[in-house]
């Protein structure tokens, strides 16, 4: 079982290594949304620092969401996924394996260049320890959940726009959890509440997402 | 398994052809006590109901604007029963009956929003305030669309039904997360300067008046999912034997009529 977990894991990192473009963009994404805010709202560093931890979020949330469709699509296509669909192996197995690849390689680097990114927003020094923990457990939340999304809108016209409006509202929790981790760090309250409620959220979601997703990949591709 | 009678005849309605007529039979029955308890509800509570104390008339919006949010959280229970039900069962008319029950829940959901939205205006100062309440309702307004859109846009039935099942259930989980996720939320960001919570005494008229109205929805609602689950049905089973009998049927009854006059 081990095994087959790593081959899927080791075949879509590689995957993802090859169309390292595809990532790069997903990054990109996500500093050029971060640094709209200073021209939406204005450069006063007072305010800025006052929602940098919600901007982080939100813009990490968004650069998850434009990459979702990613997860199963090229694989729907070329007809792999019925094939690993047909195989013995336990799907939600499998399932889980993609979306680690997928995480490792768009949520890790966008948690990598957050710290980045509080600096340009003025985040204090003492929440970066905080952000990193936070997008840490909070991230593959949303890819667990998004992926849920991604399988049953699979192969749908405008699937990218519904893909948003099916996850956005599931997305909710962590968004308030994630940013409110780092404001309570702030604030001096302390973080540990909040990074407990990720992390318990983020072991819901591994024991539920990956049945529900292998589930939703069967409707889809029957 | 004890008594197979019995449960082949409860279980005689999880057939389309046997729950077509029923629910023609019954909706018009529901349509009229949704009438009646609408127009019984609304007496009491426009000319019975006493003045409020603290908000004058303005609070006299509570007898549509609660039946409608209980209603909105409550379809959405129901619709998530019905999405399990068949997905464990694999009966078809549980996924028509979750597919007719969503734009109904959608509606009273935006109903509760929208009058919400009325009642705040005069007594909070605000038309919206992100309260954890209504932050909620929102949500849900949002999860609602979600399910009505992903089913609209499989062509498939089949693959529609189960996709729309699973989102559902997967809603249903993240609805208490959601709603206790963002009542922290709002305690944390301001106080409990704005409450819904009323005085804990009410009238008993003005609360016979909205519990009046609440069954009034829950007829309104049967009503309308009744309706709405019967060309669904026909839609459906439009390639079976019995359909092509009905619509004769129903041909030929409106030609009479037609005849008639």
């Amino acid at each position: 079982m081990l095994s087959t977990f790593l081959a899927v894991l080791r075949r879509d990192l590689l995957l993802a290594w090859r169309g390292r473009a595809d990532v790069l963009v997903t990054l990109a994404f996500f500093i050029i949304v971060v640094c709209l805010f200073p021209f939406g709202v204005g450069a006063e560093p007072n305010q800025l620092r006052a929602i940098a931890p919600g901007v982080l979020w939100v813009a990490a949330l968004l650069a998850c969401l434009l990459s979702l469709h990613r997860l199963f699509a090229q694989d729907y296509s070329d007809g792999t996924l019925e094939q690993l669909l047909l195989s013995s192996e336990p799907a939600a197995l499998w399932v889980m394996a993609k979306v680690l690849a997928f995480w490792l390689s768009t949520g890790l680097p966008v948690v990598a260049v957050a710290p980045a990114m509080g600096l340009l927003l003025d985040l204090e020094q003492g929440g970066l320890p905080v952000l990193i923990l936070s997008l840490l457990l909070g991230t593959p939340i949303l890819a667990l959940l998004g992926g849920v999304g991604a399988a049953l809108t699979l192969g749908l016209r405008g699937g990218g726009m519904l893909l948003a409006l099916l996850v956005l509202p599931l997305f909710v929790p962590v968004l308030i959890f994630g940013a409110g981790a780092v404001e309570a760090e702030l604030s001096g309250s302390g973080a540990a509440a909040h990074l407990l409620l990720l992390g318990g959220g983020l072991a819901g979601a591994l024991a539920l997402a990956p049945v529900a997703c292998a589930a939703a990949l069967r409707i889809s591709t029957d | 398994m004890t008594n197979p009678e019995r449960g082949r005849s409860l279980l005689r309605f999880a057939a389309p052809q046997n729950f077509y007529p029923l629910a023609g039979r019954l909706a018009p029955w529901f349509a009229a006590s949704a009438v009646v308890l609408t127009a019984v509800g609304l007496w009491l509570g426009f000319f019975v109901a006493p003045t409020d104390a603290t908000q004058g008339q303005v609070y006299r919006v509570i007898f549509i604007h609660v039946p409608a949010a209980w209603m909105s959280m409550f379809i959405y229970l129901v619709m998530a029963f019905w999405s399990a039900v068949g997905l464990v069962m694999n009966t078809r008319l549980s996924f028509v009956m979750s597919q007719a029950l969503a734009p109904t829940g959608a509606m009273f959901c935006f109903v509760a929003l929208w009058t919400g939205a009325l009642w705040g205006k005069p007594t909070w100062g605000a038309y919206w305030v992100w309260d954890a309440r209504l932050t909620s309702q929102l949500l849900l307004l949002f999860l609602y669309f979600g399910f009505i859109a992903l089913t609209r846009a499989i062509e498939d039935p089949r693959r529609a039904d189960r996709a729309g099942a699973i989102i559902a259930l997967v809603g249903a989980v993240n609805v208490p997360i959601i709603y206790f996720s963002v009542q922290w939320w709002n305690t944390l960001h301001q106080g409990a300067s704005v409450s819904l919570t009323k005085a804990p005494s009410m009238a008993t008229t003005m609360l016979t008046g909205m519990l009046v109205m609440a069954l009034a929805s829950w007829a309104y609602t049967l009503a309308v999912v009744l309706w709405r689950v019967r060309p669904m049905i026909l839609e459906r089973e439009r390639h079976t034997e019995w359909v092509g009998a009905e619509l004769e049927r129903a041909a030929k009854l409106s030609q009479t009529a037609g005849g008639r006059a």
